[in-house]
């Protein structure tokens, strides 16, 4: 366990457009080093593994769940996380959305559902319901029932066109 | 007893988005697992791997030893019991002498980072002398079982039984008697956010502050003042976002203490982050609960007669689990008019995570099976589901038989509304085989109206602020856990004092700063904490009012205000901005604060007999809905194509949120009713992850049209009732009708996977082959 934590190596990572380097352990979830290194709070823990979506980041932006990758699988690569959706302090059009149509109510995991929703819309600027509900399928939602979500989603891509 | 007559509440009809909204969606908004803790320890708990033992040594001394341990505890640090009632505290915070379940705490360690605290938890000793373990009500209750706790014989935490009416009489008048059998899995909450605790203690002051999950931190601040011994003003408790509750957190619970304790051992700061596989173990949940119900049925659709029998399987401690079993009684009235009602619930002590609150909290499972039963007597005796209901309707204002204020009743609107957007007239009996449709009501309190603690103090208070800045500072103890009731408190500010919600802020559950709040269950904030911040508005309006008038040179009754504007009379010759109302009421008296309370009356508190406070509010909310389903007969799958549901919320102060309210509610009965389950083996955890305890996700979650239903209710803020747990409990019932409506086939077991419908299928396609076998015999 000692020796598997001294083991670092340089991290080169562009976070929401700024390039840091880093010294990081090779065993480091990238979850952690957002939250821990970067302090970007705004990415979620909320299960032990690859099953809730609460920590969606965009990386080359693909929505991956940070908890099920190592940091220093994204060395040189582009990472995003809802901190980086705001720009000069304002919330992006989605964001804006899902405040206005109440996509979020307690709102843990609203981050990873927007940078999920994000990666969609990016790669399908007019999804129908059906793809909105598959592609927030990995991010669970106890409060909302979807339904705000997806209406969330539609209506920031109707805003967009 | 105040707000029904006055102001409108709400805001133009759209509702308006939460008010920490922003927050959520720009990853701003910091939870407990996100404050700052640079100079922290982290906190482990090592946890029984044992289900049912009597503790031979338990020693900490070897990891207390290891470099970079900073503290190392087990019950020795805390021989102190904690629990939510105040006749039922039997846990203690790290199990002594005894553990009751698997994945109890035992000790807990505070470290310099994760990877010491977890190679600490390896050298902690432990040895054990296993008893007899039960996970099933029936095991623990059987003769002979050994004891979980020694001063309930039978393993029985609590029974009741009571019968309102003339049940013998009643099933004599009916048409048609039915008695059926249905069992409810255990099911969690299993809000995003896992559990965490951050306290902070410093021994140069002796002072701890705790930030955590909570619902409660009012009881929180209590139970922490009794099991640290310390002076409750020592203590301060601060909520910060909370990552959803849905009852998980409505008691203190374990890990909250130990991290305290951690805390004060260590001499400092210490962050407690327990796994999602440990937020299972710490449950309090919906417990598994078997229902026995008989119903008698004229002709005509009257109801004359229901006795119940319900078990609980309640897990290894008490926790709210007097009140639970209590619920499920209390419950079977306040929502048809049932001339007779008997009650026989078993609450049972099991060596299994504790269970406890879970929204719709005791009602859901006794509303499951009477739904479903009352379905398949009202097809036995070809009458429409909705003609049942109505023949069993409620007129407002009444008491029932169990003497629950029934104050307002909009639940016929409510059949009306779900049964046309539905189109069930037109539609039911000529859907597509393999379709089907099937209905169910539900009902649920506004706040329990006789608080647990019971001390003498109104029920809710809320204080105002105003100071030169012109804005209003609401302080309110109410735990906003993404309901919106910062929200609601703001909204009912400023349309009381006729102001913007945006000069409004709301500070909301630090025990140092806001006023004492009894917390976030039972449905309780809206209607409790809604009255008293009206009233706390009034008050401050009186105060504005009469210094607008000494200003004006005129009589306070004869002050007008039209938004913020203060003006003399309807014509307003003279008037003032609300800048220059606050400036000169500050001259008075400097900065002013106000109080504004609410309180239940005795009479609203429930019936005399035993328990008979349990189930008691100032205003039921009520709901319907119709589930549609597809079910495939090859692969047994269910599922749902669309919901229709209507509420009664008395009146929807911030109908967004009520909508929000409605659509999460009936979504998690879904999940109840179609794939969530705890299961275990010799008491350890099958489904103690969100991949295996099944929670639906958006691919199978159908779109739910809500209406919004205001009857207005007397004693309600602005007429409002509660919104968010209500229509749980008629989504598993309306879905089973459903079920049985597309295959014809009654399920009596929660969830209703795949298996479950696979086995009666099967199970019918033998019985039918049997039938042809015997009729080619004969």
């Amino acid at each position: 366990m000692e020796r598997l934590r001294s083991v670092k190596r340089l991290l080169k990572v562009q976070v929401n457009g700024r390039w840091r380097e880093d010294a990081v352990a090779d065993n480091l979830l990238l979850v952690d080093y957002l939250r821990d290194v970067a302090r970007l709070t705004g990415t979620k823990t909320g299960c032990d593994g690859g099953e809730c979506g609460a920590c969606t980041v965009l990386v080359d932006g693909r929505a991956v769940p940070a908890c099920l990758t190592l940091a220093t699988r994204c060395d040189g690569c582009a990472v995003e996380t809802i901190e980086g959706l705001v720009v000069q302090g304002r919330p992006s059009r989605l964001q804006r959305a899902f405040h206005d149509k109440l996509g979020t109510q307690c709102g843990f995991c609203t981050p990873g559902m927007v940078m999920a929703a994000e990666a969609l819309l990016r790669r399908n600027p007019r999804p129908s319901d059906r793809d909105i509900r598959i592609a927030l399928s990995g991010n669970l939602c106890r409060c909302t029932g979807y339904v705000k979500i997806i209406e969330s989603v539609r209506s920031a891509s109707e805003m967009a066109s | 007893m105040n707000g029904g007559r006055r102001g409108n509440g709400g805001t133009g009809r759209g509702g308006v988005p939460l008010i920490d909204g922003i927050d959520k969606v720009t990853g701003r908004a910091r939870y407990t697992a996100d404050l700052e803790r640079a100079d922290g320890l982290v906190g482990r708990i090592f946890r029984s791997p044992v289900s049912h033992g009597e503790i031979i040594r338990l020693d900490v001394s070897k990891a207390r030893a290891l470099e970079g341990v900073a503290a190392a505890i087990t019950s020795d640090d805390c021989p102190r019991t904690y629990g939510v009632l105040p006749v039922a505290m039997n846990e203690y915070p790290l199990a002594r002498e005894r553990v009751r379940y698997r994945g109890e705490p035992l000790a807990a360690i505070a470290a310099i980072d994760a990877e010491t605290a977890e190679r600490a938890l390896k050298l902690v000793e432990f040895e054990v002398r296993e008893l007899p373990a039960y996970y099933s009500s029936e095991d623990a209750r059987a003769p002979g079982a050994t004891l979980l706790h020694d001063n309930k014989p039978g393993n029985l935490e609590r029974e009741v039984h009571n019968e309102f009416g003339d049940v013998g009489q009643g099933f004599a008048a009916a048409d048609l008697v039915r008695e059926a059998s249905f069992s409810c899995a255990e099911v969690n909450h299993a809000q995003i956010e896992p559990h965490a605790a951050f306290a902070d203690y410093d021994p140069l002051t002796g002072r701890l502050t705790v930030q955590s999950v909570s619902q409660v931190i009012y009881y929180l601040h209590l139970m922490l003042a009794r099991c640290l011994e310390m002076d409750a003003s020592q203590i301060r408790v601060i909520k910060p976002f909370v990552g959803g509750g849905f009852g998980a957190r409505v008691e203190v619970l374990n890990f909250e203490i130990i991290t305290a304790l951690l805390a004060r051992a260590a001499g400092g700061k210490v962050m407690m982050l327990l796994t999602r596989e440990e937020t299972f173990l710490t449950h309090r949940a919906r417990p598994q609960t078997d229902v026995k119900l008989k119903l008698g049925l004229r002709r005509d659709g009257r109801i004359t007669a229901c006795a119940c029998e319900v078990v609980q399987r309640g897990g290894a401690y008490a926790g709210y689990g007097i009140v639970t079993i209590l619920y499920a009684g209390s419950l079977l009235q306040g929502i048809y008019d049932i001339p007779a009602v008997k009650y026989d619930g078993y609450r049972v002590y099991t060596n299994l995570p504790p269970c406890g609150a879970m929204r719709g909290h005791g009602s859901v499972d006794t509303r499951h099976a009477f739904e479903c039963l009352l379905d398949r007597m009202a097809r036995e005796l070809k009458l429409d589901p909705f003609a049942v209901r109505r023949a069993n309707l409620l007129q407002a204002p009444t008491r029932t038989l169990n003497d629950l204020m029934v104050n307002s009743y909009g639940l016929g609107e409510c059949l009306e509304r779900v049964e046309r957007a539905s189109r069930w007239t037109e539609r039911i009996g000529r859907l597509p085989a393999g379709k089907g449709l099937g209905m169910a009501c539900s009902h649920y309190v506004s706040g329990a109206a006789k608080p647990i603690h019971w001390t003498g103090e109104p029920h809710a208070v809320v204080n105002l602020r105003i100071d030169f800045d012109g804005g209003v500072t609401a302080l309110t103890g109410a735990a906003d856990i993404g309901q919106g009731s910062s929200t609601m408190v703001a909204i009912a500010v400023a349309e009381t004092l006729g102001i913007s919600l945006e000069r409004v802020r709301v500070v909301a559950a630090d025990s140092a700063i806001t006023p004492k709040d009894n917390g976030a269950y039972s449905s309780r904030i809206t209607f409790m904490v809604g009255n008293a911040a009206i009233d706390a508005a009034r008050s401050l309006k009186a105060v504005l009012i009469a210094a607008a008038a000494r200003k004006l040179e005129a009589r306070p009754d004869d002050i007008e205000c039209v938004g913020e504007i203060f003006q003399v009379g309807a014509g307003g010759q003279s008037s003032l901005s609300f800048a220059e109302v606050v400036k000169a009421a500050l001259a008075e008296r400097g900065p002013i604060t106000v109080s504004g309370a609410f309180t239940c009356p005795p009479e609203a508190q429930g019936g005399k007999h035993r328990g008979g406070a349990v189930g008691s509010t100032m205003g039921f909310s009520y709901a319907a809905q119709v589930v549609e389903v597809t079910v495939d007969e090859t692969t047994a799958a269910i599922s749902v194509d669309k919901v229709w549901a209507a509420l009664d919320c008395g009146r929807a102060i911030n109908p967004l949120a009520v909508e929000g309210q409605i659509e999460g509610s009936i979504w998690m009965g879904m999940g109840q009713a179609l794939s969530e389950e705890t299961r275990y083996a010799d008491g350890l955890p099958l489904h103690a992850s969100l991949l295996e305890y099944r929670v639906p996700t958006s691919a199978e979650s159908p779109p739910i049209e809500v209406q919004i239903v205001e009857s207005h209710d007397p004693y309600g803020p602005f007429g409002a009732k509660e919104a968010s747990e209500g229509a749980l409990a008629g989504f598993p019932p309306a879905l089973i009708n459903a079920v049985a409506n597309a295959i014809g086939i009654d399920l009596s077991e929660l969830p209703a996977t795949a298996d479950r419908v696979m086995e009666a299928l099967v199970e019918r396609r033998r019985r039918q082959r049997l039938g042809d076998a015997r009729r080619a015999a004969s």
